[in-house]
């Protein structure tokens, strides 16, 4: 049994992919309409009422679940795919651009202690300095933002999918996902060293990746979560715990990122776990 | 006669490059390797050889000599069939000029400095009495890959193209008193060979000997079964006329015949033949070769490359490759949407609509419009050509290309990495493509250099095994590509030299902004490239 997000109703994961769709076709359309489609065939007036009948047991629309709190210590990457699905995400930082120059600079400044080494827990909490400040109340529109220290929120999240929607997980919670940065952290446990192996991951939008403090991967400029979009040089997983870091830089609109190991014939590597509780 | 590649890339600049060297012939026999050379012989035994298959030279006449010779390697033999020599002893008097031997002699090696180096006499294999309806002279032999059965096509146009079967063994006629098939009339040269469930029937038709008159093209018919019947592309058998073009004259050389193929391995074909009339060797007859890609079953010539500028497009991702610097918008741009809310798929389907950039510019490409060409792009719709104006209208005059020298200011001066991006038309994805001076080459072409348009920026091969973009070419194995056509418009790319691998490796487009070089696998579109003007 899953525990499921806090706004989830549903029992099972099988069962968030159907909201998921549900909820997708629910956005796009009115649910009234969505609902009367299969009585297209019938006659107008007999549609008409049905559809009316139907709209008022709609249920109300649900946002899309396809995050889950972890359960158990490890988890394998998916079987298809090889996908890593567990990881540690920050609450967004304030960012300002795609371009490689800008990401290279943002992604690597120092924003809390320990920024760059240190594995937090479900929960842990930081404090960023000069972030923009929420807007005060009655303040008018066009009022420049004010900076300060924030507090941020470390989460850990099993995603059901492929990838990690980030808005999924920060709509929820009313944090941006414009404009912001956001650090994720995932440990690859390797029960021996695992050579000629290259992490290939996407994202929307722009990303950097560290593979054991090693820069591996830089996406940048505006782009959309491919499937191997950028794949590092070969590489070596060393045995025990390996620390997959990355900085997801979006600047508005949906915002996702997928990772995954690829072996040396190019094929999804398994033979690990993913953890996100580091070795003593 | 000596080519130089200098003089050829002043004077052909976008053209297909002939092979270097001394290639004057007439009716080659199919190009085969052997010791690390390249042999082929022609009409009188002339002989050619090469090194790489690309620059050419004189060779060693075999033992015996005569019209349009075919050579096949089997086993620890290479067999020789030559149009000429005959029966031993006195013959009675020809009835016509037709009456014609196809001889055979075979040795375990074509290098005359090898020990193994020796022409043995295989005796008649073929022969036409001089009233029958057929001359025997054009032999061309092939080896069925799905039977190992060894025949032997042969004839011109006075009667049938025909087949008989030969001993693999020996390379010495199976049964001398089988009847011969007849396969196909108003040709020569033919030759056979087999690819994917088919057997294909290569013969040159038209004139022949004449220089730039002469209309030599080579034609086809396929068939299911290796004794025909062997049908073109209109259904028309071959033994009444038929026959599929396969090559014909082009730029500046007229009259293509004598096909062989050459299977280099990993899916890789190409055919030698030769030229009637070179216009830039002053009409001299002269070997070629080409690659052979197939299209709906049927073969197709396909082209050497050619020097210039291009896009290098991955056929599986639709990414270019680029020299991984900071792009500049051509033209300078503006500051375009802020986000990819529009993308399709799960990763996208939950996300709020795209958002425009913001009043600090925050905008997916706000940065990218700070560049040298920053404010060549606002203004948008001014100009009479606007298309009435506001953020879609442009700025009313035409944006000339982008080049290197424009915005590599910001370009680091050493190695920089290579990866793959959407196409923008910007600097750093548009290569110059020309022969490497003293590279040497491969079957058809000579080695490339591949360097940043505008610029000495050379893509190489790193110790990693790695692409890179060095700061210049310095002629070093690593800097040199083999560029080989394997399907229509699309091209493998391949360095001399790897870094030490054993194995060749080829340009892989492992990601959609990566590329990599991996062992060639001819069924992954990931070493498929587009070679595009720009």
């Amino acid at each position: 049994m899953i525990t499921l997000r806090r706004y989830s109703t549903l029992a099972t994961a099988a069962l968030a992919g159907c909201a998921f769709v549900a909820a997708a076709a629910a956005q796009s359309a009115p649910p009234a309409a969505h609902k009367a489609a299969p009585a297209a065939a019938k006659s107008a007036s007999a549609g008409k009422a049905e559809a009316a009948k139907s709209a008022s047991a709609a249920p109300a629309p649900k946002f899309p679940v396809t995050l889950v709190k972890p359960v158990g210590p490890t988890k394998a990457p998916r079987l298809a795919g090889g996908w890593i699905q567990r990881w540690l995400v920050l609450d967004p930082i304030s960012s300002s651009g795609l371009t490689q120059k800008v990401v290279q600079e943002e992604v690597k400044k120092e924003y809390f202690p320990g920024q760059f080494t240190t594995i937090p827990k479900d929960g842990d909490k930081v404090t960023a300095a000069h972030q923009p400040l929420p807007a005060a109340p009655g303040a008018a529109r066009g009022t420049p933002p004010q900076y300060g220290d924030v507090e941020l929120t470390w989460h850990a999240e099993d995603t059901l999918d492929y990838n990690l929607n980030l808005y999924h997980l920060f709509f929820p919670l009313k944090k941006p996902t414009t404009n912001v940065i956001f650090y994720v952290v995932t440990l690859i446990d390797c029960p021996q060293d695992i050579p000629n192996v290259r992490l290939a991951i996407g994202s929307n939008a722009a990303s950097v990746w560290w593979l054991n403090g090693e820069e591996l991967i830089g996406l940048y400029n505006d782009r959309q979560t491919v499937q191997d979009d950028g794949v590092s040089k070969r590489i070596t997983l060393r045995k025990g715990q390996n620390i997959l870091r990355a900085a997801i830089v979006n600047a508005g609109g949906a915002t996702d990122f997928c990772a995954r190991f690829l072996d040396e014939h190019d094929k999804p590597l398994h033979g690990y776990t993913i953890t996100l509780n580091p070795e003593k | 006669m000596a080519f130089t590649l200098a003089a050829m890339a002043a004077a052909t600049a976008s053209m297909a490059f002939a092979l270097d060297g001394q290639i004057t012939i007439h009716d080659p026999s199919t190009v085969v390797f052997c010791d690390g050379k390249y042999y082929t012989w022609g009409t009188g035994g002339t002989p050619l050889v090469s090194d790489d298959g690309w620059t050419w030279r004189a060779g060693t006449r075999p033992l015996r000599t005569g019209a349009a010779p075919d050579v096949i390697h089997i086993g620890d033999k290479y067999f020789m069939y030559i149009a000429g020599g005959g029966p031993p002893g006195p013959q009675p008097p020809a009835p016509s000029q037709y009456r014609a031997y196809i001889t055979m002699i075979w040795s375990k090696s074509l290098d005359p400095q090898s020990p193994d180096y020796k022409w043995n006499d295989g005796g008649v294999v073929a022969s036409s009495n001089g009233l029958e309806d057929s001359w025997a002279i054009d032999p061309g032999a092939f080896l069925d890959p799905t039977t190992h059965r060894l025949w032997l096509t042969y004839g011109t146009y006075v009667g049938y193209i025909r087949l008989v079967e030969l001993d693999p063994k020996t390379g010495k006629r199976l049964d001398p008193n089988s009847k011969p098939y007849n396969l196909s009339i108003n040709g020569e040269a033919s030759d056979m060979f087999y690819h994917d469930g088919w057997y294909y029937l290569l013969q040159t038709r038209g004139s022949c000997c004449a220089s730039s008159n002469s209309g030599y093209n080579i034609r086809m018919g396929r068939s299911r079964k290796v004794t025909g019947p062997y049908l073109d592309n209109d259904g028309t058998d071959m033994i009444e006329g038929g026959g599929k073009l396969l090559i014909t004259g082009d730029e500046r050389r007229i009259g293509a015949g004598h096909f062989g193929l050459m299977d280099l391995g990993q899916g890789v074909y190409k055919f030698s033949f030769h030229w009637e009339a070179d216009l830039d060797r002053g009409g001299a007859s002269v070997l070629e070769i080409r690659p052979l890609l197939f299209r709906n079953g049927w073969p197709v010539a396909g082209e050497n490359f050619k020097e210039g500028t291009y896009e290098i497009q991955s056929v599986r991702t639709g990414t270019s490759l680029e020299m991984a610097v900071e792009g500049q918008p051509v033209g300078g741009g503006r500051g375009g949407r802020g986000g990819g809310g529009a993308g399709r798929g799960r990763g996208a389907a939950g996300g709020p609509p795209a958002q425009a950039p913001d009043a600090a510019g925050r905008g997916a490409q706000a940065d990218a419009g700070r560049g040298a060409q920053a404010d060549a792009g606002r203004g948008g719709g001014r100009g009479p050509g606007g298309g009435g104006g506001g953020m879609f209208g442009g700025s009313g005059t035409p944006i000339p290309d982008q080049q290197a020298s424009q915005v590599d200011s910001n370009w680091p001066a050493g190695e920089v990495p290579v990866r793959m991006a959407n196409y923008m038309l910007q600097a750093q994805q548009k290569w110059t493509i020309a022969p490497a001076p003293n590279g040497g080459g491969y079957p058809g072409s000579p080695y490339f250099k591949i360097t940043i348009a505008g610029t000495d920026r050379t893509l190489a091969v790193g110790p990693d095994q790695e692409l890179v973009v060095l700061p210049s070419f310095s002629g070093a194995p690593e800097q040199l590509w083999r560029i080989d056509e394997v399907a229509e418009g699309e091209w493998r790319i391949v360095p001399k030299s790897a870094a030490g691998s054993k194995e060749p490796l080829a340009l892989s487009a492992l990601g959609a902004s990566f590329a990599t070089l991996e062992k060639y696998d001819p069924s992954s579109e990931k070493m498929r490239w587009q070679i595009k003007l720009p």
